[in-house]
């Protein structure tokens, strides 16, 4: 392991919670709906992240707690049945049902395992009932996905094919395209999780083997690794180094010939690296500075120093599990500043100091350090983009770059003076 | 426990946030787990703000309820305080933290800063947003001034005669995240300085916990928004003696309303008669009109807008008001009344769904209402204005655009109207689009709504295969009769479409071809 600076920190945060996910969760799967049992902040806090309400019926609500339910614990239980039931009743297009826990639910001990447990009996596998954590006392942003995923592996059938399992929410296209490539190195049994109807989970068992496409997925990997899959080790499919490193490992775990392999990758990555040239031209030699929010700034950032040459000042990430991001670190130097944990306040001291060309940060924060002339790029952004594999490397590149022309157009002094 | 898919209203702390992030010199340490730290971007996506709000939040973790959470608080409030150095320190809970009953309003008082702690107990499982935001404003003036309120100052609303000045108001209630709160204030502002009258201050927005202090120096207090600045105002009438206006400008009538009241108030003579400095009244007079006069109004919003769009709609415009209501419980019994005056019945609900179903089954040709109505209308294909919170970042508007006072009324002629000439537009291309000069696509100016309109058409098909179950069996519309349909403008059709099956089962037609369309007309217009 490299002997990158890892600090910790702690004090205020500025980071969402883990129903955050639900927001490209139930995208994912439009034939499943996030039921959050929790308070009106919880409600709010999905519809704010979520932004512009297009769907008539959303996908997602809240069964938002009340003095009443407060009071006596039974009924909380019975109340949550019952709004399922009617939920149910409206919608009979559903066939999977999360139920996630909120602080609320979680301090006040509701046992949403024990009502969804009741529900499935009572539901008789119309529709399957599951439960996950997504509080903000537990978890943050894209750990939701991780709590999400972790509940439906019990649900997974049982299958000793060999066959390769991408895990992670991966935008539709860039999914497909992966899975092409894969077909090319002659790996041809490849499915998904999550899949793209809820109900079309893929099977497990001890010739599977695991590729996980998001870096958050630690608790999900244990369970899969848990029911005999193996887990390959591999650096996250981000950038062109990150991507190819990820496709050789899976080639490697399936015996892909080499040849093969640099058949299949070289003009990709050629082809890559040229469309990255004018954006690496642009990032070299600014400095940037990640706030902890999505768990991708370690890759991020790998990416931006590796293969854009940005100067890294500081890494926030939420949390490290060294583990998962051992192949991570691996590639980063010794000198690279990761802090884990976050004091907000202080975290902002250092950026005002630094002066980086480019922040990644949530966008409670996006706006007001742009007042103060630091250009941002929002971290909400990157989990919704198609940024996956070796042929978006040059789009995500583009993500970091576009801010910098944005603010080099806005602050164009030659054109007031000419 | 209530099934929510979206919510008009965010909990309490938001409202207590509107209330420190429009002020200057507030801090508020607000105990909440991080997640909560999401309404940062009200702030700072929707308004554009600038800074950050003044909050700290706790950000408690579930290791942390295990040990002394109280400590965590205080080390917050601390660092809070040393950091920013507030006039006034708000601090309080959201609703995890108020589970857990750690109290940090009472353990900040027990710290020795030497600032004015105001403790927010503000219930998260039963109130909601405009209610935090007012009991916190009236939180926060009544702990700056309770003690000077014991002096028991005898108020006088002719003083400023006797002591030979201007009398002097105070605007209370504008406030971040309202509507339209930053440009109202400089319309109200400019009125009143016309008829000799000095605004003492305005608060929330933009005041500080110094300026709260001059409260009681003010001759009137001017509530405009009910919703955050009413119970402020009534308690300081209570303990000043300071009255307050009733009245909230929004309309031509509603202004001139107000303006006397302010005189009367003051015990000011209004020499002059005041001069309605408006376009409304002429544009709404004007020929062009003539195709506004009776339009279907449906309008839904907070308690003060709603109230202010129905007497426009119906004094100022000529509508016909076909549906109210409001998410507010609080203005619940207001609006009320006001539907009962215009024999309708309010709808108070914060389930959008309910809304739209309500905006469906009155078939408006307008919508006013909030940003979810706006949606909702799209759907519906029915053209739609804003006029209350909750709002998109589109609802902040670059330009001037206030809802009050005399600007206020040109602003709301042209954001009324404008979709509803769209719609007609819409039509009018619709009905030449045979003609050789048009083609498709032609409609550029509301690329969105054509579009829509085309989807419309199909709906319409849909209808009248699928949702009208009940008389599925019963009616049939002929080829030609769907086509005679499809050349209603689409604003009206679905109405015309209810109608012709009403007639033709009255009449026990099964097909309804475009002699039936035709029959149902003349039926409908007999009556
Ligand atoms: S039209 Fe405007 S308000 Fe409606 S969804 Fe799009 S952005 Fe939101
Ligand atoms: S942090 Fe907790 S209370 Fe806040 S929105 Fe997230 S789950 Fe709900």
């Amino acid at each position: 392991m490299s002997g990158a600076t890892l600090l910790k920190e702690t004090g205020p945060r500025e980071v969402f919670c883990g129903l955050t996910s639900i927001v490209w969760l139930h995208r994912r799967m439009p034939d499943a709906f996030f039921l959050v049992v929790g308070s009106r902040t919880c409600a709010h806090l999905i519809q704010s992240a979520a932004g512009v309400m297009i769907f008539a019926e959303p996908r997602f609500g809240t069964a938002i707690l009340e003095e009443r339910d407060l009071a006596g614990l039974a009924d909380a239980h019975d109340e949550l049945e019952r709004v399922v039931q009617n939920l149910l009743k409206r919608r009979p297009e559903i066939r999977t049902l999360f139920l996630v826990g909120s602080c609320p639910s979680e301090v006040i001990k509701l046992d949403l395992s024990r009502v969804a447990e009741k529900l499935n009996i009572a539901l008789q596998g119309s529709v399957r009932v599951v439960n996950y954590s997504g509080s903000g006392i537990e978890t943050t942003f894209t750990q939701g996905e991780d709590g999400a995923l972790k509940a439906l592996v019990p649900l997974m059938p049982e299958s000793q094919e060999e066959q390769l399992l991408l895990v992670g929410t991966l935008a539709n296209a860039v999914e497909d395209r992966l899975i092409t490539l894969f077909n090319r190195l002659g790996i041809n049994n490849v499915k998904s999780f999550p899949p793209r109807n809820s109900i079309d989970l893929p099977a497990i068992g001890s010739k599977t083997k695991v590729l996980l496409t998001q870096p958050y997925l630690t608790d999900t990997a244990r369970e899969l690794n848990a029911r005999g899959a193996e887990i390959i080790e591999a650096p996250f499919p981000l950038g062109v180094e990150g991507s190819s490193l990820w496709m050789e490992a899976a080639a490697n775990a399936f015996n892909v010939k080499d040849i093969l392999l640099d058949e299949i990758l070289e003009p990709l990555i050629l082809r890559a690296k040229a469309a990255i040239k004018p954006y690496r031209e642009k990032l070299s030699g600014k400095k940037i500075f990640l706030l902890p929010e999505s768990q991708l700034e370690i890759p991020l950032t790998r990416f931006l120093r590796n293969e854009c040459g940005m100067i890294p000042i500081e890494v926030g990430t939420p949390y490290l599990n060294k583990e998962i991001m051992k192949a991570e670190l691996d590639l980063l130097p010794s000198d690279i500043r990761i802090v884990e944990g976050q004091h907000v306040e202080n975290q902002l001291d250092r950026v005002r100091e630094q002066k980086p060309d480019l922040v990644v940060c949530g966008m409670g924060l996006a706006n007001p350090l742009e007042a103060e002339g630091i250009s941002t790029k929002w971290s909400i952004e990157l989990v919704f983009s198609p940024i996956h594999g070796i042929d978006q490397a040059a789009d995500l590149a583009e993500l970091f770059a576009r801010p910098l022309y944005r603010h080099d157009l806005l602050n164009n002094k030659q054109l007031s003076y000419a | 426990m209530e099934l929510t898919l979206w919510t008009y209203e965010g909990p309490p702390h938001v409202g207590a946030m509107r209330i420190a992030s429009s002020m200057e010199e507030v801090h508020y340490v607000l105990h909440a787990p991080q997640g909560d730290t999401y309404a940062d971007l009200l702030f700072t996506m929707i308004e554009r703000r600038k800074k950050r709000p003044p909050v700290t939040y706790t950000t408690f973790q579930a290791r942390d309820l295990g040990g002394d959470t109280a400590e965590l608080v205080k080390r917050n409030i601390r660092e809070a305080f040393d950091r920013f150095q507030p006039k006034a320190l708000l601090v309080g809970e959201s609703c995890t933290a108020e589970l857990i009953q750690d109290q940090p309003g009472s353990l900040a008082t027990t710290m020795g800063l030497d600032v004015p702690i105001i403790n927010l107990e503000l219930p998260a499982y039963s109130k909601k947003e405009n209610w935090g935001a007012s009991e916190t404003f009236y939180q926060l003036v009544r702990g700056l001034l309770i003690n000077q309120s014991k002096e028991n100052i005898q108020h006088d609303p002719s003083s400023w005669q006797k002591e030979g000045r201007k009398p002097r108001v105070n605007l209370l209630g504008p406030s971040l995240l309202g509507f339209r709160c930053r440009d109202d204030i400089i319309e109200i502002k400019k009125i009143l300085n016309e008829y000799e009258i000095e605004i003492n201050l305005i608060a929330p927005l933009d005041a500080t916990p110094s300026d709260l202090l001059k409260i009681p120096k003010a001759d009137l207090n001017i509530c405009l928004y009910p919703e955050i600045a009413e119970t402020t105002c009534s308690w300081i009438e209570r303990n000043f003696g300071i009255p307050f206006t009733k009245t909230v400008p929004i309309g031509i009538g509603a202004t001139k309303d107000f303006l006397d009241e302010v005189h009367h108030l003051l015990e000011k003579e209004n020499k002059n008669q005041i001069k309605i400095n408006s376009r409304l009244p002429w544009y709404s007079q004007s020929v062009d009109s003539n195709y506004l006069t009776g339009k279907r109004v449906f309008i839904f919003g907070d308690g003060t807008h709603a109230i202010a769009a129905a007497r426009i709609a119906k004094e100022e415009l000529g509508f016909e008001v076909v549906g109210i209501g409001t998410f507010s419980r609080e203005m619940a019994r207001k609006v009320r009344s006001v539907a009962k005056e215009l024999g309708l019945e309010a709808l108070i609900t914060n389930d959008y769904l309910e809304v739209e179903k309500a905006i469906k089954e009155s078939s408006p040709e307008l919508v006013l209402g909030t940003q979810m109505e706006r949606h909702s209308a799209k759907r519906l294909g029915i053209p739609c204005a804003v006029i209350s919170t909750p709002i998109h970042v589109q609802d902040v508007p670059a330009r001037y655009s206030p809802q009050m006072g005399w600007e206020g009324a040109n602003v709301i002629f042209d954001t009324w109207v404008h979709p509803l000439m769209m719609g007609l537009e819409e039509h009018l291309i619709g009905m030449f689009r045979h003609d050789f000069e048009f083609t498709d696509g032609h409609q550029s100016h509301l690329g969105h709504l054509s579009r829509n309109e085309e989807k419309n058409s199909e709906n319409t098909d849909n209808h009248l295969q699928t949702s009208s179950q009940e008389n599925q069996e019963l009616l049939i519309w002929t080829q030609e009769g769907k086509a005679e349909l499809a050349k209603i403008p689409y604003f009206v059709r679905e109405k015309v479409r209810k109608n012709t099956e009403k007639y033709a089962r009255q009449a026990g037609c099964r097909q309804i071809d475009s002699e039936t369309l035709y029959d149902a007309k003349v039926h409908y217009k007999d009556k």
